[in-house]
C-alpha cells in the first residue's frame, strides 16, 4: 500500500518534471515563437478549431442522447444492438478515411470536416449513454411506478441523474476524441490548429509542430476537466462510485 | 377492506399464474401470501396496485374495483416496499422518504414535519439522516428508511414484497419486532409476501398459502398450524408445526386453560419466567434442563407457579384437537 504510494508520487513528480523541462527546453529554443508572432494567425485556428469541436459535438448529443434514451425504453431495447452495431461500424473506419468520404458527399472545407467528426462522435456519447440508462437498478423504475411516479417523472428524477455521470463520461470521451482528430481537418482545408501541425511535419519545422500540437492538448486537457467537473456537479456522490470503478483506468 | 374476486392472470395462453383467487381482506390486518417461489404470490400482490394487469376477476377496495381507479392515483394511495428497499441513490434520506408527500403536492413545511415523524417512528435521528444518502447507511436503516417511506402520504394500505428477506436474521427479527410495533400504531391493512413460514407465523393475522397460483389455504396461523386443508400445506409448514404453534401462545393463555403446577418449596435450583413469554421458548428453556424448576411469575414479579414440560404437552394436546371452526376466518373466505 505505502510502496506503491511512494511509486506513484515517483512517477507523478518525473512527469512533472519532464513536462517542465519540455516547455523550457521548447521556449529556450523558440518553438513557441509562431503563437507570439503570428498571433492573429494562432487566434483564427484556435478558434476554427474550437468551432469544428464545438459544433460537431453539439450536434453528436442531439442525435446520440435521444436515440439512447429511445434504445433503452423497455419497448425498444431489444433492437439496442442495431444501433450499437451501426455506430461500431462508423467507429470503425479510420478518421482519414471518414474525411475523404465526407468531401465526396459535401466537398471540401468546413462542413465536411464537422460532419466527420460528427460521426466520431456520436459512439461514445450513444455507447456510454446506453450503458447509464441500462445500468439503473430495475428495482428502481419498480419502485418509482409502485410509488404512483409517471413515466416522465421516473425518467427526469430517477434514471437521467442516476445516469448522469456515465453520460457525461461520454461526452468526456466524445470531446477529447474529437479535439485531437480535429487536427486531421487541415487535409479537407476544415483549418484548425493541424494547420500548423501538418505544416511543421510537412516542413520539419519544430516551431509551428509545437505551437499548434500543444495548444491541442491543453484544449483536450482544459476540457476533460471541464467536463469532469460537469459530471461532478450535476451527479449526486452517491451515484458516481459505481460509475468511477468502471471509468478510471 | 380488500376483496379478491376470480382473480386469474395469465401470461401467455393457458398457463396461469394466479388462477382464480377468492378471499377477503379485513380493515387493519397483516395477511401474509406465503408460499415457494413461482407460486403466483408477488404476481398476485402486484395485482392490487396495477403493477401486473389482471386477466380475469377483480379486486375491489373498499367495494370500489381497482381497475376503474386511475393506477397513478391508486398507486400513491397504496405504500409500496420491495426487498431490495428500492431507495433512489441520487436523492438523500429526506428526499427519499418524502417522494409520496412530494408527488402528492404537499408543501416543504408539511413534508419535513411528515419526515421528522417517520424517522422517529423507526427511532433514526431526523437530522443526522437528513443529507445522507442512501448508500451510506447500513442494509437494516436502509430497509427501515424503505418502510417509512411507503408509510409517508399515510396510505390505508400497504403492499410488502419480501421486505425484509435480504436482511441477515439477527437484524431481521429486529425489524420484524419493529415493524410490528410500528403497525400497533398506524394499524394499516398489510399484505406482505414472505416465503418464510416462520416470519409468516411470527407476523401474519392471516396466511394464504399458495402453490401453483392457487390457494391451498387461508386462515390464521394457527389454524393453518392446528389444521392444515391438505397434504401439501402440511408438508410446507414442516413436521414441527405442533412446536411452530407453540410459539403463538404464551404462558398466559396455558394458565387460563390448564392453570400451572404448585410450586415445589424442596427445589432450590430454580429459573424464573414471564407470564408472557412464548411457550416455544418456554419449552426450549425447560428442554435445555437449565433448573429443576422453572417458576413463572407476571410484570408485578408475583409468582404465579410452576411450568413443566409435561404441562405443555397436556396444554398442545388440548389445543391440537380442537375443531377447526373455533379457530374462525376460514368460513368467510371460503363462501
Amino acid at each position: 500500500m505505502n510502496q506503491k504510494k511512494i511509486i506513484a508520487i515517483i512517477v507523478r513528480i518525473l512527469l512533472y518534471a519532464f513536462v517542465i523541462g519540455f516547455f523550457v527546453y521548447a521556449g529556450v529554443n523558440g518553438y513557441f515563437s509562431p503563437i507570439f508572432e503570428q498571433s492573429d494567425t494562432f487566434w483564427v485556428l484556435v478558434g476554427q478549431h474550437l468551432n469544428l469541436v464545438i459544433i460537431s459535438s453539439f450536434l453528436a448529443i442531439v442525435i446520440a442522447l435521444p436515440l439512447a434514451v429511445l434504445f433503452t425504453r423497455p419497448r425498444f431495447r431489444k433492437y439496442e444492438w442495431i444501433a450499437s452495431n451501426v455506430a461500431n461500424l462508423a467507429q470503425t473506419v479510420p478518421s482519414l478515411a471518414v474525411l475523404a468520404l465526407a468531401i465526396g458527399i459535401l466537398g471540401v472545407g468546413f462542413k465536411p470536416a464537422v460532419f466527420a467528426l460528427f460521426i466520431y462522435s456520436v459512439l461514445p456519447i450513444f455507447r456510454n449513454a446506453v450503458a447509464g440508462f441500462n445500468s439503473i437498478n430495475p428495482d428502481l423504475i419498480d419502485a418509482g411506478k409502485g410509488m404512483g411516479m409517471k413515466a416522465g417523472q421516473i425518467f427526469w428524477r430517477v434514471e437521467v441523474p442516476n445516469a448522469a455521470y456515465a453520460i457525461i463520461g461520454g461526452l468526456r470521451t466524445a470531446v477529447v476524441l474529437n479535439i485531437g482528430t480535429a487536427a486531421l481537418a487541415y487535409y479537407i482545408g476544415g483549418g484548425g490548429l493541424g494547420v500548423w501541425i501538418m505544416t511543421g511535419i510537412e516542413l520539419f519545422d519544430n516551431a509551428y509542430l509545437i505551437s499548434g500540437a500543444i495548444p491541442v492538448t491543453l484544449m483536450a486537457i482544459g476540457f476533460d476537466y471541464l467536463l469532469r467537473g460537469v459530471g461532478y456537479v450535476i451527479s449526486p456522490k452517491s451515484t458516481r462510485q459505481t460509475a468511477d470503478t468502471a471509468t478510471t483506468t | 377492506m380488500i376483496s379478491f374476486k376470480h382473480v386469474s392472470k395469465s401470461y401467455t395462453g393457458t398457463e396461469k399464474a394466479v388462477n382464480d383467487v377468492n378471499f377477503e381482506v379485513e380493515q387493519g390486518e397483516i395477511v401474509i401470501f406465503l408460499g415457494p417461489s413461482g407460486c403466483g404470490k408477488t404476481t398476485l400482490l402486484r395485482m392490487v396496485n396495477r403493477l401486473e394487469t389482471i386477466t380475469e376477476g377483480s379486486i375491489l377496495i373498499n367495494g370500489q374495483d381497482i381497475g376503474e381507479l386511475n393506477e397513478i392515483e391508486l398507486r400513491r394511495k397504496i405504500g409500496y416496499v420491495i426487498q431490495s428497499n428500492g431507495l433512489f441513490p441520487n436523492m438523500n434520506i429526506e428526499e427519499n422518504v418524502t417522494i409520496v408527500p412530494d408527488l402528492l403536492g404537499w408543501d416543504k413545511k408539511k413534508k419535513h414535519k411528515r419526515y421528522k415523524e417517520l424517522m422517529q417512528l423507526i427511532g433514526l435521528d431526523p437530522g443526522e439522516y437528513r443529507k445522507r444518502f442512501p448508500n451510506e447507511l447500513s442494509g437494516g436503516q436502509q430497509q427501515r428508511i424503505g418502510v417509512v417511506r411507503a408509510l409517508a402520504a399515510d396510505p390505508p394500505v400497504m403492499l410488502m414484497d419480501e421486505p425484509f428477506g435480504a436482511l441477515d436474521p439477527l437484524i431481521r427479527e429486529k425489524i420484524q419486532d419493529e415493524f410490528l410495533q410500528i403497525q400497533r400504531e398506524v394499524k394499516k391493512t398489510i399484505l406482505f409476501v414472505s416465503h418464510d413460514i416462520d416470519e409468516a407465523i411470527k407476523m401474519a393475522d392471516k396466511i394464504v398459502l399458495m402453490r401453483d397460483g392457487e390457494i391451498m389455504q387461508y386462515g390464521t396461523p394457527s389454524d393453518i398450524l392446528i389444521h392444515p386443508k391438505n397434504e401439501y400445506v402440511s408438508q410446507f409448514i414442516g413436521r414441527d408445526r405442533a412446536i411452530k404453534h407453540l410459539s403463538l401462545r404464551t404462558i398466559a393463555q396455558l394458565q387460563e386453560e390448564i392453570g400451572l403446577v404448585e410450586i415445589d418449596q424442596s427445589i432450590v435450583d430454580s429459573k424464573q419466567v414471564n407470564v408472557h413469554e412464548n411457550l416455544k421458548d418456554t419449552l426450549a428453556m425447560l428442554l435445555n434442563q437449565e433448573a429443576d424448576q422453572v417458576i413463572v411469575h407476571d410484570d408485578n414479579d408475583e409468582v404465579q407457579g410452576a411450568i413443566t414440560i409435561d404441562r405443555v404437552q397436556r396444554y398442545l394436546h388440548l389445543e391440537m384437537r380442537q375443531k377447526p371452526a373455533q379457530s374462525g376466518g376460514k368460513e368467510k373466505v371460503m363462501e
